[in-house]
């Protein structure tokens, strides 16, 4: 534990002194640049609870989804298109409900939810049957079916789901009587986070105590032994595990829908997925871990844009930032896993 | 120990003295060689007798500690396989090296040099496949290929190096009857071209068919060196069962008085193999309560299939199966198929009947068992919190074993028990499978050494080609019958 908490410092350490090298390579004052960054993510009630949590949202759900189905061995890069396909299920259900008011709140509210996680799950589903059915490789899959969903989601807007007036490809927007609650008055910060910490504890819970939990991980750890020793049908695991995986990337696309963004368009997610896989590297595919380097991540992008707006910095030197942690969490992954064998053979 | 054949040209491949250690097991221990131009020279010996080893040494894939090799009488050291192809001898191994989604030719162009021209790489395999009387097509993609014609892609492979010397790996292992008489006899007419023809094999009667010269290993040494006129099979099977065939017989009295009712049996079981070979074909065998049931086989004959389905790991085509419940079963590849090794030791063993488990895990309970595994089957770890990897081999295959025969399996199947262990650990396994035999479990083990399938079985299924014999607990009868030699079951040899 204690383990841990050095190592994540020491990755924050090296993380800004990448930081400051980038901003003196390009020719920016490092002092004015951080702390427009900081005060971005931290140095403000508004940073702290709307830009930095806001933006951990999405990135935690779709983590989660990232790291179920790294845990069971499945490559599922394909966060962003089930993400897409669950926020473009909440809108058509909003759309439906707007259409005949009266309707309960909270009945609408729950039925969005549900009609993004089960679109996510569908879409994993497809990835999921084309590995089952004729071994085609998920990491191609999923990719394609990011693209597919990608133009699904503009042709929707620019034709069934358009806004009546037809002016702008996108549908019409969300009710207030439908947003999901803001839970502190005046902040933007909305229930989806309780979803989020309530979903990452219930999947850690789930992974370290349950049976079916088990049987994932041991799939996810050496498939043949699972079935040899275990006799575990890992064909059914792993599906359950990309459905599952796509259903968590799916709630994620509907929480930002009903949560932030109120409406659906062609550019609703600015890479949440791709960057849930980032995200759940860094926690090492650890559920709980997924909410701090969420977090994390939240506030590199808070402090970003904080840091291009008041000090003219570009917003890719945090992009930058962001793979460095990456690379080197992955790195000092497989030096552990070396230097562990040579010592103790 | 002399050169095989009547006083002769110099030979084209002459081996002395040849050593190689693996770790502090000597593969090889001063083994010898002489081809001759012009023959086939067929190389024998059990598994492990070190005929692989003593031929990758001439190819170049592995340097002998001692000992010297000549070539056409001249004293050379093969640094690798690429030097070895220059000189001119070329290696077909049991498991292929070819690319499936490329074509014949392509496969063969494959590490060559310079500008790849598909026209001249066909036309250059449709001269060497003629040539040598071999049947390929050149555009065909190996991948939808017969294992035959693998087999033959691989030999023209070898023939476009204009090799002078073809070393053959087991190459009748994976062929039908028919595609290996096809197989020997080009061999024949290969050799009376002028080149020559090494031939591993385990298979008397291929040896004996073809070859001109034979080559015995017995424990990396060569123990018979002759020209393979005049010699009969049981001259072979003497020489490569060796002396000891007789003092161990006597090393224990059958226990099968002590058996109790069938546990495990299989009635005219078939089943095939991932790529689709039948491997079993019509299997026969009961093992019963407190007895070692030991299967003797070489490689390939289909006991990995047995076993598996045994162990109820692999659901046969046809036949009948009744197994147990509970049954252990510890597979050859541990870190394939019994381990996570990146996982703690607990969750290692929690890894036995994962499928059935429901509900919450019992870590404490696990733990607690995980202790005791550690405790009574002397595994050496810090604690039930290490990973496998962090165990040394012989103290994984303890936790294995503890896993598999904890909570009393009704059955215990054990592929190779004792694979890379060293003598302690090994003679550790051997006491935990005779103790569980004694509680009263039913016991089916196989092993590739002989010897130890004679040491710890009450009784003796030889099996070959797919079928098992009952056989007499005596190495020269089991050795016969698995070298497909087979004798009536019980009968002694004189």
């Amino acid at each position: 534990m204690i383990r841990v908490v050095v190592q994540t410092l020491v990755l924050l350490a090296v993380a800004l002194v990448t930081l400051v090298l980038l901003l003196l390579a390009t020719g920016h004052a490092p002092g004015p640049a951080l702390s427009a960054m900081a005060s971005g993510a931290f140095g403000s009630s508004y940073a702290l609870l709307s830009a930095t949590p806001v933006r951990a949202i999405p990135l935690a759900l779709a983590g989660l989804a990232v790291a179920i189905a790294f845990r069971a061995g499945i490559l599922n890069v394909g966060a962003e298109g089930q993400l897409l396909v669950g926020a473009t299920a909440a809108a058509c259900v909003a759309a439906l409900a707007m259409a005949s008011p009266g309707l309960p709140a909270l009945l609408v509210i729950v039925a969005m939810l549900a009609a993004g996680t089960l679109a996510g799950g569908l879409w994993a589903g497809i990835a999921a049957w084309l590995r089952a059915r004729f071994g085609v490789l998920e990491v191609i899959s999923t990719i394609m079916l990011n693209l597919i969903a990608h133009e699904l989601v503009g042709y929707l807007v620019r034709g069934p789901l358009q806004e009546p007036t037809r002016t702008n490809p996108q549908s019409s927007t969300l009710v207030e009587a439908l947003h999901l609650p803001v839970l502190v008055e005046g902040s933007r910060l909305h229930a989806g986070l309780l979803l989020a910490i309530g979903l990452a504890v219930l999947a850690w819970w789930w992974l370290r105590n349950t049976a079916s939990g088990f049987r994932l991980r041991a799939v996810g750890g050496n498939a043949s032994a699972a079935a040899s020793a275990g006799r575990v049908n890992v064909p059914r695991v792993v599906a359950g595990a990309f459905l599952t995986s796509g259903a968590l990337a799916g709630v994620a696309g509907a929480v930002q829908y009903s949560g932030v963004t109120f409406a659906m368009y062609e550019n609703f997610s600015p890479g949440y997925g791709y960057k849930a896989i980032a995200v759940a590297l860094l926690a090492r595919l650890n559920p709980l871990g997924v909410l701090v380097a969420a977090l994390l991540f939240g506030a590199l992008e808070a402090g970003a844009n904080a840091m291009e707006r008041d000090a003219g910095v570009p917003n890719v030197v945090v992009s930058v930032v962001e793979a460095a942690l990456i690379l080197l969490v992955v790195a000092a992954d497989r030096w552990r896993a070396r230097t562990g064998n040579s010592t103790r053979e | 120990m002399t050169a095989a054949g009547s006083p002769s040209p110099v030979p084209l491949l002459s081996m002395d003295g040849i050593t190689h250690r693996f770790g502090p097991t000597a593969a090889l221990d001063s083994a010898s060689l002489v081809v001759r131009p012009g023959t086939v020279h067929a190389v024998l010996g059990e598994n492990g007798a070190g005929k692989t080893t003593l031929l990758r040494v001439a190819f170049g894939m592995l340097q002998p500690d001692a000992g010297t090799l000549r070539w056409r009488g001249v004293v050379t050291a093969i640094a690798s396989p690429s030097e070895a192809l220059r000189r001119g001898i070329g290696m077909v191994h049991q498991h292929f090296t070819l690319v499936p989604a490329m074509t014949v030719a392509e496969n063969v162009a494959l590490g060559e040099r310079g500008r790849y021209d598909p026209s001249r790489a066909a036309a250059r395999v449709r001269d060497v496949a003629g040539q040598s009387g071999l049947t390929l097509d050149p555009e065909a993609r190996v991948g939808a290929l017969t294992v035959g014609a693998q087999q033959r892609c691989e030999i023209v492979k070898a023939l476009a190096r204009n090799v002078e010397l073809l070393i053959l790996d087991e190459p009748t292992a994976v062929l039908a009857p028919q595609e290996a008489a096809e197989l020997l006899a080009w061999t024949r007419r290969y050799a009376d071209s002028g080149h020559a023809v090494v031939l591993i094999t385990h298979k008397l009667r291929d040896a004996l068919g073809v070859a001109d010269d034979v080559t015995v290993l017995r424990r990396g040494r060569t123990v018979l060196a002759t020209p393979a006129r005049g010699v009969t099979e049981s001259d072979l099977t003497a020489a490569m069962l060796g002396e000891d065939a007789s003092t161990v017989r006597a090393v224990r009295a059958a226990r099968g008085v002590m058996a109790g009712p069938v546990v495990l049996s299989a009635r005219d079981v078939r089943a095939r193999d991932s790529r689709g070979v039948e491997r079993l074909r019509g299997v026969t065998l009961d093992v019963r309560a407190g007895e070692i049931v030991g299967i003797a086989a070489v490689e390939g004959a289909g006991q990995q299939q047995l076993l598996r389905v045994l162990a109820g790991r692999l659901r046969p085509d046809a036949g009948a199966v009744v197994v147990p419940e509970a049954i252990g079963f510890i597979p050859e590849d541990r870190h394939h198929d019994a381990l996570v090794l990146d996982a703690p030791l607990y969750e290692n063993v929690a890894l036995r009947d994962a499928a059935a488990r429901g509900g919450h895990m019992r870590w404490d309970v696990l733990r607690e068992e995980t202790r005791s595994i550690i405790g009574s089957y002397d595994v050496r770890t810090a604690d039930e919190n290490s990973s496998a990897r962090s165990l040394s081999g012989g103290n994984q295959q303890k936790l294995v074993l503890g896993r598999e025969l904890s909570g009393g399996p009704a059955a215990i199947v054990a592929e190779n028990p004792s694979r890379g262990l060293d003598f302690r650990a090994t003679a550790a396994v051997h006491e935990q499978l005779r103790l569980a035999r004694d509680r009263g479990a039913a016991v089916v083990m196989y092993s590739s050494d002989l010897d130890e399938v004679l040491l710890l079985a009450d009784r003796v299924y030889a099996m070959h080609d797919g079928v098992v014999h009952e056989t007499a607990r005596d190495r020269e009868a089991v050795g016969r019958a698995i070298l497909g030699g087979a004798l009536p079951s019980g009968v002694s040899v004189p």
